[in-house]
Formats: structure tokens, C-alpha cells, sequence
């Protein structure tokens, strides 16, 4: 061990590592939290697969899942994945204007993906099928809701991105937020299509 | 207004806690007084609470473990009292309705109010120095988890005087935790005070598990890691698999509570074997989190004190990789009377054997470590060798229990109490004792007296057998747990002596407390001056003590393990003074992380009692403030070169003086 | 140093005196064959542990000793810190010992599983158990009749407890006799004991169950086939009865304390009943009224 030797570098190259560290480092640690939140929708998903048949004389999924209104938000969430990728593409491009764009479109098209579920959450409750109607239902309710709450708290995250880049613009604290809510986004992506396909598809089937 | 809450929820007529409040109080008063009498509480707030340093956090994480451990260690004697007393056909003084709420209380103080918060206190103060990093990746985030953590602190103090604690057992089994079973707000405390801290813990873990695989120094491969860092990885890499898992079931368990689901209740296709399952996939991998940090301790401490290289390295690593793992393969061992069939058993049963193994081994690389050394027995030494006896034979009596067909006699019983603490006491105490008194002159810049802490050991060691070997014994007459009063009276003269031992380890306690007078009253003799007080090999050894806030002037380079012994062989002097300085790039303040923690405490009390238009405006205020650390870009500053200087100048004036 | 050393031994003697004398000892001093089993499984494990457990006691009593800053006469070898014939000793012998252990443990875990009959020549005798806040209600279909907080048995005739919960989760327990097993609501669970020799033993709730937890125990009776006639019949003579819709849910309202009592006469099917009570969704013996509060499956299409 020597103290000597890091002494010699020039000054400013330094810091430019260490800014360009932070940055990494931020996404890095970003991916770590996705893999904790994995772990969360995991045990969501076991819990849903033991109480499944819980319906306690009550709906199973066959009896209330509208698939055709399933697949519209199915598309949107995954268009939205698109578009955000877009987004990410032109800030790479160092392209505001078009970040701001794509961001504002993501947005949309989330809301779009968070409105068919309230509006399916409360024709169910409605119905009579609520959360506290049997195990199925709480599971249901919890597991797609959860993923639902992930999706609101992108879509106000992404409010915040467009805000702060229309005060900020792009810099070295707005370009990695960028990247972690683009992991974010993606990451939602994954996790509603294995709903999508475990909830509903074998629901229905 | 006010939703569940009324006046009667306040308990003004049960004499002890009325005392307990009024001391609370008294003492409250006291500290507030001599802030305010010393004008010291800009002090508190600019160099404490809202610090990002890691060594400060580190320190009031132990120091409220240490308050915490005063309360947990109360419950504790006020159980084993109850238990002296309430012999055949005798309730003792305590009725079902309080020492209910008390082993509760006790079992979760313990583990997530006074373990946990000794481990990632002595991680914060340890591993960035160990590493070579000046702090830890995400330095806000830290101070975050701290006070999300004193959230869940303060909620479970606050059910002492305000309405009541869980009386489900610490880890809040349902269906006995459901509404029907709890309608009181007890288990509500305890959601809320664990939910909150447990997501400061998650926090903590993906934190110091970015902080370990990308900040450290040049040269310092996976491979030269010092122990107490590996173990740390492990514990983190648990931290970040596990705690969601509770963070999901917690969650679970609020909505059939608060939402009236059926997850957990007898009825509606509930599943409380779920619960089971769930809160033991977190609380398994948990004990190894405690455990494999304590580990660590003992490797520094043994081969620091016996001079000598730690024996198998690498045997070393790879057995806590390996616990670390098979951690989450070993569950259903908590329950193997569930009725699951002998296949489903046999296996955890057989998978939680094959845990002795690495674990056997790291207790004979102990052994060799000390093996032709030369060894000092100092206080942490004594740690650590009453450490090896009394976990074999903790290890021992887990493996008997890991045998389902003798589990099937030994559940439940005393026999489980004796293994546990058997495990936690002689491990995870020992060990956070033994590294509190290790790296002591590290955080403070002075030894602990040895002549206490040796006191404290063995007041501890003793008690701790008188206490616990009895219920071993009482396991194999019947004896299970949680039993406010038992209507053999032959049990009564072991639970007697039980007693005494507590009464034992209260007077270790009282050792370290006096151990901490002294200690501050001679802090000048006892002066680390070298900033290596031990002659030790990583590291944290080669920056001055207490360290600079910047850890070290210029970030080492290293070249093997024991990096700080290797240059200290290689140049004699360690600390060789460099001729020029640059600025250094440290995070600032925040005031986000202590106004956002003081908020959730306000979010979850609203919480329990139902006050939602509270609840609705602390959620607001949380965001309110997170948004402003958000756009607050003034978070970083450079220290400059000449301060770095002046205080590196300091240190090499006082080195030579003393040489 | 010395000192020490007796407190590790301090540690392991009161264990070892229990483990050979189990005088009055419920674990150590077995009356059926379940607990006979189990106890030679606990000393056969013991003793196995025992020889990697001692040596490391001696070694860490030895090493520090002898190995002590002071004693200058002892090897130092600061730089020694790996040699493969001792790394494969001590992987070697704790995998030798788990070995041993597992093939024990697997074999164990199948003739003690609880859900396994005992052989006999006597016919297996069966008992309902259902856990009650805070009390135990023993069925016994066979001879028609109901018992609170007492259980009898005759010798040598294996007894095969069903059992449920109609509350939280408790664990049926005889310490004396062996396995215990968890009592859940809706769940149907088993296990088979055994009394061999005469008797009244313990029995409770080992699983903490809230408030009347501690006085949940029961008197298990172990008497000649002579004697449990005689206590069928005195049961028998009872003037009370039980049914599920009547006296049945009165008893199970949440008392502590209980004291024993009789039921000379049980609706068949009433431990059915209990279990099924929470699986139709009507909870909670049919009073909650959750069932009725939505509409049905059908009404939804």
C-alpha cells in the first residue's frame, strides 16, 4: 500500500472520474433496488398462486377477467415502453425538446394504462367482487394493484423528469434520473406481462 | 378527529408504565435541558442529525442500539421474574394481557431495535474505512435509512405509553394477528414500526452493497477484501433478497387488517400457512444477516490480537458465500410440525445440516488462526473465544432441532429459547461487544478501559449459561414457551437460577455502561495517538483516530490482503507523510433525511390509530420534502486542499510528538 | 484461563446429566413408543455432535493457552495461514458427521412422521382433537362421546388424534408420549401416539396462542382397557350433550381456564363440520355472515 501514488493524478481528471462514478453508480444501485422490488412482486406472485383457488364460493378469474380490455392496456403499457425508449435515445441525442416530447407521450399513454384499471378495479368492486370478498380476490386486487401503484408512482416521477428538464435541462443529475426511471419503466413492462400472462391469459384458459 | 384514539388508550393507571413514563420523561427533560443550558443544539443538528457521514451514523446507530438494548434487556428480567414467581397455581405480577405485550416487545426490540441496528451501525462505521472509500455511495440515502429506522424505533417506544403492543409473539403469526384475534392496535404498532424500518433497511443493504462492489480503492480486488467486509457483502446481498420478502408479507397483512382481505384468516380461502412461509423466508435469511457480520468481528479480532495472518482466507470467504446462500433453502425448519411429510421435511432438515459444515469450518479457522500465533487477551479476544465455546454448543442444539424427528419433541418448547439465544447471545453480542471495543478508538480516538470490559465479559458468560442452560433442561420436563405462569412447581427452582443469571447479564450491562464512564474520564491516557492501537493489519488502521470526516487524505493503494500490516512490515512507519494535497469531493448536509424520518413517524402513528386526514398530510409532507432534496442541487461541496493539509498536519504534529 | 475452561464445561454437564439420567423427565424418561424413538434419536445425535464438539472446546482452551502473547516458548509463525491437510480435515470430518446425520435424519423423519400409523396388534383407536380458545375438545367417534381438557387412552392401543382448530393456531402436545403437531383452523392434521405404560401425563398447547394460553392443558390418561371402559361409560352418564349448532357454539366462545367436561352424546360429523365451516367461506361457524354479503359466481356472467 502506497499513499503516494493517487496523488500524483492531475486534479480535474480526478473529479471527472469520480462525477462519471457517481453517475454509473446511481443506475447501478438503481438496478440493485429493481432486483429488491423483483423480490416483492415475487412474493406477491406465490402468494396469488397459493390463494388462487380461494375463491371461497365466490368469482374465479374466468368468471371476471374482460381480456379484450386487458389487451388494450396491455398495449398501451407496452407502447409506452417504446416511447420511452425514445425519449432515452434522444437525450443520447442531447435533443431537449424531443426528450420533453417522448417523456410527455410516455405519460399519456401510462395515465391511459392506470385509467383502464381503476376503471376495471371499479366495475369488479362494484360487482360486488372487491378485495375482501375472498383470498382469490385480495390476491388479485394486491398483486395488480401493486403493479398498478409501481406504474402511478412512474407516471409521477416522470411529471417531476419533465418538470426538471424544463428547469434544469439535461446535466449529470438529470441524465442518470432519466436512466433509472428508464429501468424503471421497462422493468414495469416486464413485471405486467408476467401478470398479463399468468394472471389473466391462465385465468381465462 | 382523532380516529380510534381516545384519552382512555392512555394507560395512566397501570403504575409501572405511568413510572416508566414519568422516568422517560424526567430524562427527556434532562437531555433537552443540558442542550439547551450548553447551546448545543445547532451542534446536534448540523454534526449528527443531519449528517451524512458514515462514521457519525454508525455511531448513533450503536448508540441508540445501546439505549434500545436497556429497554429489550428489561422485558427480559421482567420475564424471567414472572416466570420465577408464577409456580404452580401462583400468576405471579404480571397478568397474560402484559406479559404478552412484553416477550413481544422484547423478541422485536431485540432483533430489529438492538441487533440490527449494532450490525449496520458497525457496518457504517467500518467498511468505507476498510475499503478505502471516503463514504458510501449514496451518502443521503444513508441518513435516510437511519431515520426511517428511529421511526420504527420511536413508534414501538410510543405504544408503551400510548394504547398497547402486539400480543401475537414477535413475528405477529396469523391468523392470531388478524383483526378478529387482534381488533386492539397493538399488532398495528408493530406493522407500522417494522414496515417503516424495514424499508430504511432495504435501503441500507442496496447502499452498502453498491458502496462494497464499486467504491473500492485502487488495488483492493474482491479478493483482498478484509473478512469483516465479505461478511458484510453477504449480510447485504440477504438484506436485499429478504427484507422485501417481510416488507411484502407486513403489507399483506396490513390490507387484511385495514381493508378486511382474507390472505391470512381462517374463512374465505385465506391461508395463514402462507403467512408461515412467508415471514420465515425473510426471518431465516434475517438470523444469517445478524450472524454473518459477527462472523466477520471475529476474524479481525482474532487475527489482529494473535499477530498472525487469518488462517484460510479463502476457505473463509467461500463458507460465508455458501451460508449466505443455502440461508434460503433452510426455512420450513421453523415448522416442521406443520404437518408437511416426511419427504418436504426431511430435506430443510438435512439442507439446514449442511449449514454446520461451512459454519464448522470457519470455527476451526478461528482455531488455526490462533494456532502458533501469539495472542493477547484483551477484551475482544475474550469475545471471541467465549464466542467459539458457546456457539459449538449453540450450533450444537440447533442441529438437534434441524432433526425432524426430534424437533417434533423440542418445538416450541424452552429447549428452542436456550438454542436461540444460545446462537444470538454467544454470536451476534458477543460480537457486536467484542467490535464495538475494537474499533472504539476508531469512531472516538480512544481505548475502552479493558479492566470493565473484561468484567462485563465475564458477568455476561456466566449469566448467560445460569440463564439459559436451566431452560435446556426444563425443555426436556415440558417446559415450553411463552408461558405466563406453569402449573409444575418443579420447574421453579430452574427458573430461579435462570433468574439469577439475568440477573448476571444486567450486571454486565452496568459493566459496560460504567466501562463507558471510565473510559470518557480517562479518554486522555488512553489516547490513540497512531490511529492503530492494536497494531493491526486493514485498512481503517492507517487514517488517524477518530478519522478525518474525508476517511483518508489520499485514497490508498493496495496491494494483498492485509494491506495496512503488509505496508507496515514493508516500510516500518506506517503513516509516511505525503508532501502534497488536493481537494477533496464530500457530500453535504441534509436536513430532507431527518425532516422526512421524523415525518414517518407522524404517518405511521396517524396510521395506527386510524387518523386518516393525519395520515393523508404527512404523506404530503414526505413527498413535500423529498421533492426538495430533489431539486436541491447544492448537495456536494470540495473540501479544499490547504483544510486537508492543516488537518493531516495535526495528526503528523501529534505522531511526532509522541514518537 | 482456567476458569474458562470450567465454564465451557459448565455449559455442556447439566445437558449431559439430563441426557443420561432423564429422571421424571418427560423427554428422557418416555411412556410410549413414539417418545422412546425420539429419545434415543436425541442422544444418538448428541453423542455424534459431541465429536466434533469437544475437540473444539479442548482445541480452544489448548490454542489460546498455549498460544498466549506471553509464552514466548510457543511456535510463531505470523505468515502461516494455509495448509491443505488441515483445510481437508475440516471440511472432511463436519461433512463425515452431517453425513451420518442426514442419512439418520432422513430415516427418522419417515418412521416419526407424525402422519404415520403405528403398528400394533391392537386396532388404532381415533380421537378428534379441535383446539378451542383456550381449552381442548376431544371427539371419539368410535364410542360416540365428547371430553373437554381431558383425553384417556388404553395401553398399548395406538391413538390416532385428528386434528383442527376452530381458532388461531395452537399445537397439540403430550411431551411424555411424543410428537406434537399444529392445530389450524379448516386444516385436518394427524398424529399418531401411543401410551405404553399407565398413567396421567401433561398435555397442553405448545404453539402460543394469545391470552388464556397458558392454562390450555389437559390431563392425557393412560389406564388398562378395563379402566377406559369404565371411563367411557362414566363420560357416558353425562347429562350434556354437543352439537354443532347448539351447545357446541357456546363452548367454543373463548374462556380460560376451563375445567374439564363431559359430553355423553356428539352429532356424528361434528369435526367435519368444524373444519368445513371455514372452507365455505361462511367463517367462523357459519355466523359472520361474509357468505351471504355477494352475489354468487353465476350472477356475475
Amino acid at each position: 500500500m502506497t499513499t503516494q501514488t493517487v496523488n500524483q493524478h492531475d486534479a480535474h481528471a480526478h473529479d471527472g472520474h469520480e462525477h462519471h462514478d457517481a453517475s454509473g453508480m446511481k443506475v447501478f444501485g438503481f438496478w440493485i433496488y429493481l432486483m429488491s422490488d423483483l423480490v416483492i412482486f415475487g412474493s406477491l406472485f406465490a402468494t396469488y398462486a397459493v390463494l388462487m383457488n380461494g375463491t371461497a364460493g365466490g368469482p374465479s378469474g374466468a368468471d371476471i377477467f374482460e381480456l379484450p380490455l386487458i389487451l388494450i392496456s396491455t398495449f398501451l403499457l407496452l407502447f409506452s415502453s417504446f416511447t420511452y425508449g425514445m425519449a432515452v435515445l434522444a437525450m443520447h441525442a442531447d435533443r431537449l425538446a424531443q426528450v420533453k416530447g417522448w417523456l410527455g407521450i410516455t405519460f399519456l399513454l401510462g395515465a391511459g394504462f392506470i385509467g383502464l384499471e381503476i376503471y376495471e378495479f371499479y366495475h369488479l368492486i362494484a360487482e360486488g367482487f372487491g378485495p375482501d370478498r375472498s383470498a382469490f380476490l385480495s390476491s388479485f386486487f394486491t398483486l395488480v394493484g401493486m403493479h398498478g401503484l409501481h406504474v402511478a408512482f412512474g407516471l409521477i416521477w416522470m411529471l417531476v423528469m419533465i418538470v426538471q428538464l424544463y428547469t434544469k435541462g439535461l446535466n449529470d443529475k438529470t441524465r442518470p434520473r432519466i436512466m433509472c426511471l428508464s429501468l424503471f419503466w421497462h422493468f414495469l413492462d416486464i413485471v405486467w406481462i408476467c401478470v398479463f400472462t399468468f394472471v389473466y391469459l391462465m385465468g381465462v384458459l | 378527529m382523532f380516529g380510534k384514539l381516545t384519552l382512555e388508550d392512555i394507560p395512566y393507571d397501570v403504575p409501572i408504565l405511568v413510572a416508566t413514563a414519568i422516568v422517560v420523561l424526567l430524562g427527556g427533560l434532562v437531555v433537552v435541558g443540558a442542550l439547551t443550558y450548553f447551546k448545543k443544539w445547532k451542534w446536534l443538528w448540523t454534526e449528527w442529525l443531519t449528517s451524512v457521514d458514515h462514521k457519525k451514523l454508525g455511531i448513533m446507530y450503536f448508540l441508540v442500539a445501546l439505549v434500545m438494548l436497556l429497554r429489550g434487556f428489561a422485558d427480559a428480567i421482567m420475564m424471567r421474574t414472572q416466570q420465577a414467581l408464577a409456580a404452580g397455581g401462583s400468576e405471579g405480577y404480571l397478568p397474560p394481557e402484559h406479559y404478552d405485550q412484553i416477550f413481544t416487545a422484547h423478541g422485536v426490540i431485540m432483533i430489529f431495535f438492538v441487533a440490527m441496528p449494532m450490525v449496520i451501525g458497525l457496518m457504517n462505521l467500518v467498511v468505507p474505512l476498510q475499503i478505502g472509500a471516503r463514504d458510501v455511495a449514496f451518502p443521503f440515502m444513508n441518513n435516510l435509512s437511519f431515520w426511517l429506522f428511529i421511526a420504527g424505533v420511536a413508534l414501538t417506544m410510543v405504544s408503551l405509553f400510548i394504547g398497547e403492543y402486539g400480543k401475537t409473539g414477535w413475528l405477529a403469526y396469523a391468523p392470531l394477528s388478524g383483526i378478529k384475534y387482534s381488533p386492539g392496535v397493538g399488532v398495528d404498532y408493530w406493522i407500522w414500526g417494522l414496515q417503516i424500518s424495514g424499508i430504511g433497511t432495504t435501503l441500507t443493504g442496496i447502499n452498502f452493497f453498491v458502496t462494497i462492489l464499486r467504491m473500492r480503492t485502487k488495488g483492493m480486488t474482491l479478493f483482498r477484501m478484509p473478512i469483516f467486509t465479505w461478511t458484510s457483502l453477504c449480510a447485504n446481498v440477504l438484506i436485499i433478497l429478504s427484507f422485501p420478502i417481510l416488507t411484502a408479507t407486513i403489507a399483506l397483512l396490513t390490507l387484511d387488517r385495514y381493508l378486511g382481505m382474507h390472505f391470512f384468516t381462517n374463512d374465505m380461502g385465506g391461508n395463514m400457512m402462507m403467512y408461515v412461509n412467508l415471514i420465515w423466508a425473510w426471518g431465516h435469511p434475517e438470523v444469517y444477516i445478524l450472524i454473518l457480520p459477527a462472523f466477520g468481528v471475529f476474524s479481525e479480532v482474532i487475527a489482529t490480537f494473535a499477530k498472525k495472518r487469518l488462517f484460510g482466507y479463502n476457505t473463509m470467504v467461500w463458507a460465508t458465500v455458501a451460508i449466505a446462500f443455502l440461508s434460503f433453502t433452510v426455512w420450513l425448519h421453523h415448522f416442521f410440525t406443520m404437518g408437511a411429510g416426511a419427504d418436504v421435511n426431511a430435506f430443510f432438515g438435512i439442507a439446514t445440516m449442511i449449514i454446520a459444515i461451512p459454519t464448522g469450518v470457519k470455527i476451526f479457522n478461528w482455531l488455526f488462526t490462533m494456532y502458533r500465533g501469539r495472542l493477547e487477551f484483551t477484551s475482544p479476544v475474550l469475545w471471541t473465544l467465549g464466542f467459539i465455546i458457546t456457539f459449538t454448543i449453540g450450533g450444537m442444539t440447533g442441529v438437534m432441532l434441524a432433526v425432524p424427528g426430534a424437533n417434533f419433541v423440542l418445538h416450541n418448547s424452552l429447549f428452542v429459547i436456550a438454542h436461540f439465544h444460545n446462537v444470538i447471545i454467544g454470536g451476534v453480542v458477543f460480537g457486536m461487544l467484542a467490535g464495538l471495543t475494537y474499533w472504539f478508538p476508531k469512531a472516538f480516538g480512544f481505548t475502552l478501559d479493558e479492566k470493565w470490559g473484561k468484567r462485563s465479559f465475564w458477568c455476561w458468560i456466566i449469566g448467560f449459561y445460569l440463564a439459559f442452560m436451566p431452560l435446556y433442561i426444563l425443555s426436556f420436563y415440558g417446559a415450553v414457551r411463552r408461558m405466563q405462569s406453569y402449573a409444575n412447581a418443579d420447574w421453579q427452582p430452574l427458573m430461579i437460577v435462570a433468574w439469577f443469571g439475568a440477573v448476571l447479564i444486567l450486571c454486565g450491562i452496568a459493566c459496560t455502561v460504567i466501562q463507558f464512564i471510565v473510559s470518557i474520564r480517562d479518554r486522555e491516557k488512553n489516547a490513540d495517538i497512531t490511529g492503530d492501537p492494536w497494531d493491526a493489519r486493514t485498512l481503517e488502521w492507517s487514517t488517524s483516530s477518530p478519522a478525518p470526516f474525508y476517511n483518508f487524505a489520499h485514497l490508498p493503494n493496495v496491494g494483498s490482503i492485509d494491506a495496512f500490516w503488509e505496508a507496515k512490515k514493508e516500510k516500518g512507519m506506517a503513516a509516511d507523510k505525503p508532501t502534497q494535497y488536493e481537494d477533496i469531493h464530500m457530500p453535504k448536509n441534509t436536513v430532507a433525511g431527518p425532516i422526512i424520518g421524523l415525518i414517518s413517524i407522524v404517518f405511521g402513528f396517524a396510521l395506527v390509530w386510524h387518523i386518516w386526514w393525519l395520515a393523508g398530510v404527512s404523506a404530503i409532507g414526505m413527498f413535500v420534502a423529498f421533492m426538495f432534496r430533489v431539486f436541491n442541487d447544492d448537495i456536494d461541496y470540495y473540501v479544499p486542499a490547504a483544510e486537508v493539509e492543516r488537518i493531516e498536519r495535526e495528526h503528523h504534529k501529534r505522531l511526532e510528538m509522541q514518537a | 484461563m482456567r476458569m474458562k475452561k470450567n465454564l465451557g464445561w459448565l455449559g455442556i454437564l447439566p445437558l449431559i446429566a439430563v441426557l443420561l439420567s432423564g429422571c421424571g423427565s418427560a423427554l428422557m424418561d418416555p411412556k410410549g413408543q413414539i417418545g422412546v424413538e425420539q429419545k434415543s434419536l436425541i442422544i444418538t445425535a448428541f453423542w455424534l455432535m459431541m465429536i466434533v464438539v469437544i475437540p473444539v472446546l479442548i482445541m480452544t482452551v489448548v490454542f489460546a493457552w498455549k498460544y498466549r502473547h506471553s509464552n514466548h516458548a510457543a511456535k510463531y509463525m505470523p505468515d502461516w495461514a494455509h495448509s491443505n491437510k488441515i483445510e481437508v480435515f475440516v471440511w472432511l470430518i463436519p461433512c463425515v458427521i452431517i453425513l451420518f446425520l442426514g442419512i439418520i435424519t432422513w430415516k427418522t423423519s419417515h418412521s416419526l412422521d407424525p402422519n404415520k400409523p403405528i403398528e400394533s396388534d391392537a386396532d388404532t383407536m381415533e380421537v378428534q382433537v379441535v383446539a378451542l380458545d383456550w381449552k381442548w375438545l376431544f371427539i371419539y367417534p368410535e364410542q360416540g362421546i365428547a371430553t373437554v381438557n381431558e383425553v384417556a387412552m388404553p395401553v398399548d392401543v395406538p391413538v390416532h388424534f385428528r386434528v383442527t382448530s376452530a381458532s388461531v393456531m395452537n399445537s397439540f402436545f403430550i411431551p411424555t408420549l411424543g410428537s406434537q403437531i399444529y392445530a389450524m383452523a379448516g386444516m385436518d392434521n394427524d398424529v399418531y401416539l401411543v401410551a405404553n405404560e399407565a398413567g396421567v401425563y401433561a398435555g397442553k398447547s405448545s404453539n402460543y396462542s394469545g391470552e388464556g394460553f397458558s392454562e390450555m392443558t389437559f390431563d392425557a390418561r393412560a389406564m388398562s382397557q378395563d379402566d377406559f371402559d369404565a371411563w367411557v361409560d362414566k363420560v357416558g352418564q353425562s347429562s350434556e350433550t354437543l352439537s354443532y349448532d347448539g351447545s357446541y357454539q357456546e363452548l367454543a366462545e373463548p374462556s380460560t381456564d376451563h375445567p374439564v367436561e363431559y359430553f355423553s352424546d356428539v352429532t356424528s360429523g361434528l369435526y367435519r363440520d368444524i373444519i368445513e365451516s371455514f372452507k365455505d367461506g361462511s367463517g367462523e361457524g357459519g355466523q359472520d355472515g361474509y357468505g351471504e354479503s355477494s352475489m354468487s359466481a353465476e350472477a356475475a356472467e
